[in-house]
């Protein structure tokens, strides 16, 4: 298994590398002047070319990227083209917001998803059962901004049960980190909620015809062991694979939420950055992404060694 | 039992109670947030991210420019150059201005400021700012004379200096300390001493997220009532917070919930959300808001004829376009004059044919005399903001209407930046005409006006008119001996950007700012600023 690891953590290398090198091409053949961005409207052309030569980006695209390449060896990630911030303090105050959003995502999701889709497929084709696939289609197909705005208008401006926007560190006390990330928490949920329960359904009823199944039941095994312990756990490696996908796209696509709660996460950060063509921070954001994907995706192959113990590497 | 009876039937006891009780207290209690007492949260238009007010017109520096340094000179309500830094006086031929700081003036590092620190601030304002670029022409001497006062000299008569010097917004004349205000001017100042009422707290900076200001202690006050940028910046707060929100809905929101304090710019769609919170004040700030305004390409066909120019004209007309912007009459206007309304170089002149507007069939008749060959124009519309996503799409029907060919081409507002700055032709990059707006204070002179410029290619603002008549009468205008004779300059140079088309004004518009019932003596001016302002709690 370490050896499995060493080598998947290998692998990854040039994987990052490619990347590299394409968002930094990419970016560079894309319209846009950070120094037109810093510049504002009056400015001539002689004063964005001092400005793009003061940020270097007079330089051929071959110095750019040795110049880049460097400094990602020794750990440095530049600093932002427009605020002169390094890069990694910007990632490093927008990480934690990002984070405990996604996590308490995943929270409510696998609190409420999991149960929904087994009770379904145990139900299959009862009202529960139309009931969890309704849920699921409307958590589809329900922007997540509407989402978020109806929560908003109920629980915080009519109720006033919580803050209309905002997100406060967890390091300020668990009251007010909960209160501000439970909404948009919830409705980043909703997606995932029916994501899950869809695929946790599906693949239930693949297992629950099983003849294991049947013997358990035999047994004399109350419904809950067959279902959770013999079942899910049968059915769990499709599952895991969606949860894993799964939040590592919301890590990348939280942006709306974000927008919606006023949550200074890592999506405001790259729209922008996008926008502002910020390079250095585009380029370390799509790097720090990708190395979020080789971990989850690696994570959840290692997972499935111990939810299946036929799986060997 | 069903789960709702047994809901119903719980009775919580002991623990379980307190338990309730705390996450009871914990998120109701919490929904406001924590605000200090003498705290102003505020959402400003955008969030901050380049913190050099010279290296950037961008508003919102300039409004981080207008709490951390003080200017040298400001302007009052009338429009009137006022002494703020510094006073000042001019020899009686017109060349020489002595400028003589005001006591008190201290950096927040403690050391007090001097006339080399105003020296070297003026120096590089003058490498960035338009005006200043075509006063500095003039320039023979800026000098020291002591610590408390410096002397600038001049080649020819410039009476326009002071005006400039003192202007609001565009670059208003910031000061900052020697060392800082010596770097190149095409890098930005990584320094964020300043010597203006507030402090700014650097630890605390977030880009996009966050800025705080903290009252600076040791500013010392001009006497007089604040009036614009003049007068006593008395700051009566603890501290400032901008705090950076993208959607305007949540932003709306937050205010309504008595989350912030201030939201300087409300659209007006959303303003029927507010109008029933008694805790609320929805006010424009200035009577002068934005001018909106189309510009054209001189370099390439079809816009380097003079006729078809006059034709685009003709097609356009301010009511569509600003019904499509605005779409609240209490908060748009037609205005004719290139200096914008209620300024005081405001005039008719010229103005006839885009106050008619839209005049298709006029604009046909002109277009067919002047040879149109069906030329696609290459019209930018960015897609990405507000206040300039509208007036391409109708302004590309009205001259569809006209008969022009129109090929709009939307984008980000930033790669719309990027592609006006080309030079080339259309058909490699370049472009024919876009959008963009002004606050008043940056067009309401002929030299503060960016578009008046007849530089060409080599000085010419985007569209690059190559027009030496207009750049002599700025010269007059500079030079003018009385208010009488720039009123007379300035309309004659509006007759002749009209009837060349050096831009087409389509209309004026303001914002409303949303401000909590708990703030008292905010201070009316183009610019949002805090001096002066009270909490009460």
């Amino acid at each position: 298994m370490l050896a499995y690891i060493a080598r998947r953590i290998l692998a990854s290398v040039p994987v990052l590398v490619v990347v590299a090198l394409f968002v930094f091409l990419l970016l560079r053949l894309t319209p846009g002047d950070p120094a037109a961005i810093i510049a504002g409207d009056m400015a001539t052309p002689e004063q964005l070319d001092r400005i793009r030569t003061s940020l270097g980006l007079n330089e051929p695209l071959v110095t750019q990227f040795v110049t880049w390449s460097g400094q990602l060896l020794s750990g440095d990630f530049g600093r932002s083209l427009i605020s002169r911030t390094p890069v990694l303090t910007l990632i490093g105050q927008r990480l934690e917001p990002t984070l405990s959003l996604a996590l308490m995502t995943m929270l409510f999701t696998l609190v409420l998803s999991i149960p929904m889709g087994v009770i379904a497929a145990w139900r299959h084709g009862s009202l529960t059962d139309n009931a969890v696939m309704a849920i699921s289609v409307l958590g589809f197909s329900i922007p997540v901004f509407v989402t978020g705005y109806i929560l908003i208008q109920l629980f915080a401006i009519d109720l006033r049960l919580f803050p209309v926007q905002g997100f406060r560190s967890i390091g300020d006390g668990l009251g007010p980190f909960l209160a501000r990330i439970v909404l948009p928490a919830l409705t980043l949920a909703t997606i995932y909620i029916a994501l899950i329960a869809r695929m946790t359904r599906a693949a239930m009823l693949n297992v629950l015809d099983e003849d294991y199944i049947r013997t358990a039941r035999a047994k004399g095994l109350s419904e809950r062991i067959v279902l959770f312990r013999h079942a899910l756990r049968n059915a769990a490696v499709p599952i895991l694979t969606v949860i894993g996908t799964g939040f590592a796209l919301m890590i990348s696509g939280v942006v709306v939420t974000e927008s919606v709660f006023n949550i200074p996460g890592l999506g405001r950060l790259t729209v922008d950055a996008i926008l502002a063509r910020d390079y250095p921070v585009i380029q370390a954001l799509i790097l720090l992404t990708s190395g979020i994907y080789v971990v989850i995706n690696l994570l959840i192959d290692i997972s499935y060694a111990f939810m299946d113990p036929r799986i060997r590497y | 039992m069903s789960f709702f009876a047994k809901a119903s039937a719980f009775k919580p006891t002991g623990l379980v109670r307190l338990a309730l009780l705390a996450s009871v207290v914990a998120f109701s209690g919490l929904g406001a947030g924590p605000v200090m007492a003498q705290e102003i949260r505020a959402v400003m238009h955008s969030g901050i991210r380049v913190l050099d007010p010279v290296i950037t017109t961008a508003h919102i520096t300039r409004n981080h420019g207008y709490m951390i340094y003080d200017t040298l000179l400001g302007m009052d309500e009338n429009l009137k150059p006022q002494p703020q830094m510094a006073d000042w006086s001019v020899s009686d031929d017109k060349l020489t201005y002595t400028f003589t700081l005001r006591d008190g003036l201290k950096w927040t590092d403690g050391t007090p400021v001097t006339s080399a620190d105003a020296v070297a601030s003026l120096k590089r304002w003058g490498e960035r700012d338009g005006g200043a670029q075509l006063l500095f022409k003039y320039l023979e001497s800026l000098e020291a004379k002591d610590d408390k006062s410096f002397v600038m000299t001049l080649s020819q008569p410039f009476s326009y200096a002071i005006e400039l010097m003192a202007k609001p917004s565009g670059l208003p004349t910031f000061i900052m300390p020697q060392k800082v205000a010596e770097t190149p001017s095409g890098e930005a100042i990584t320094d964020y001493t300043g010597s203006g009422p507030f402090k700014f707290v650097e630890a605390e900076f977030e880009p996009g997220v966050r800025a705080v200001y903290e009252k600076n202690e040791d500013y010392v006050p001009r006497d007089e009532p604040p009036s614009w940028t003049a007068g006593g910046k008395v700051v009566k707060v603890d501290k400032v917070t901008w705090v950076v929100m993208p959607d305007a809905q949540t932003a709306v929101n937050a205010i309504n919930s008595g989350e912030i304090d201030y939201l300087e710019q409300t659209p007006t769609d959303l303003l029927p959300l507010l109008a029933s919170n008694p805790d609320l004040t929805v006010m424009t700030l200035t009577d002068l808001g934005y001018q909106t305004m189309g510009r054209l390409n001189w370099l390439y066909p079809p816009f380097d004829k003079v006729e078809i120019r006059r034709a685009a004209m003709a097609a356009l007309g301010q009511d569509p376009i600003l019904a499509a912007l605005v779409g609240n009459p209490d908060y748009q206007s037609k205005c004719g004059t290139m200096y914008g309304c209620n300024t005081p170089y405001a005039t008719e002149v010229g103005d006839e044919l885009i106050m008619k507007g839209p005049q298709p069939e006029v604009a046909k008749k002109m277009l067919e005399d002047a040879g149109y060959d069906g030329t696609p124009i290459v019209l930018m519309q960015p897609t990405d903001v507000g206040s300039v996503a509208p007036q391409p799409v109708v302004a590309a029907q009205l001259l569809r209407q006209a008969g022009f060919t129109v090929d709009m081409q939307p984008m980000d507002w930033q790669t719309l930046v990027t592609r006006r700055a080309s030079q080339s032709p259309v058909a490699e990059g370049g472009w024919n005409m876009f959008f963009t707006n002004w606050i008043i204070p940056e067009v309401w002179s002929p030299i503060n006006n960016p578009m008046l410029n007849g530089g060409g290619k080599e000085a010419a603002w985007f569209g690059w008119p190559d027009d030496p008549q207009l750049d002599e009468m700025r010269v007059k205008f500079a030079a003018a001996e009385s208010e009488e004779e720039r009123k007379t300059i300035a309309a004659d140079i509006q007759k002749h950007a009209y009837e060349v088309v050096n831009y087409i004004p389509v209309g004026e518009y303001k914002i409303p700012t949303t401000i909590s019932n708990k703030l008292s003596g905010i201070v009316k001016m183009p610019v949002p600023v805090f001096w002066n302002v009270e909490k009460s709690e």
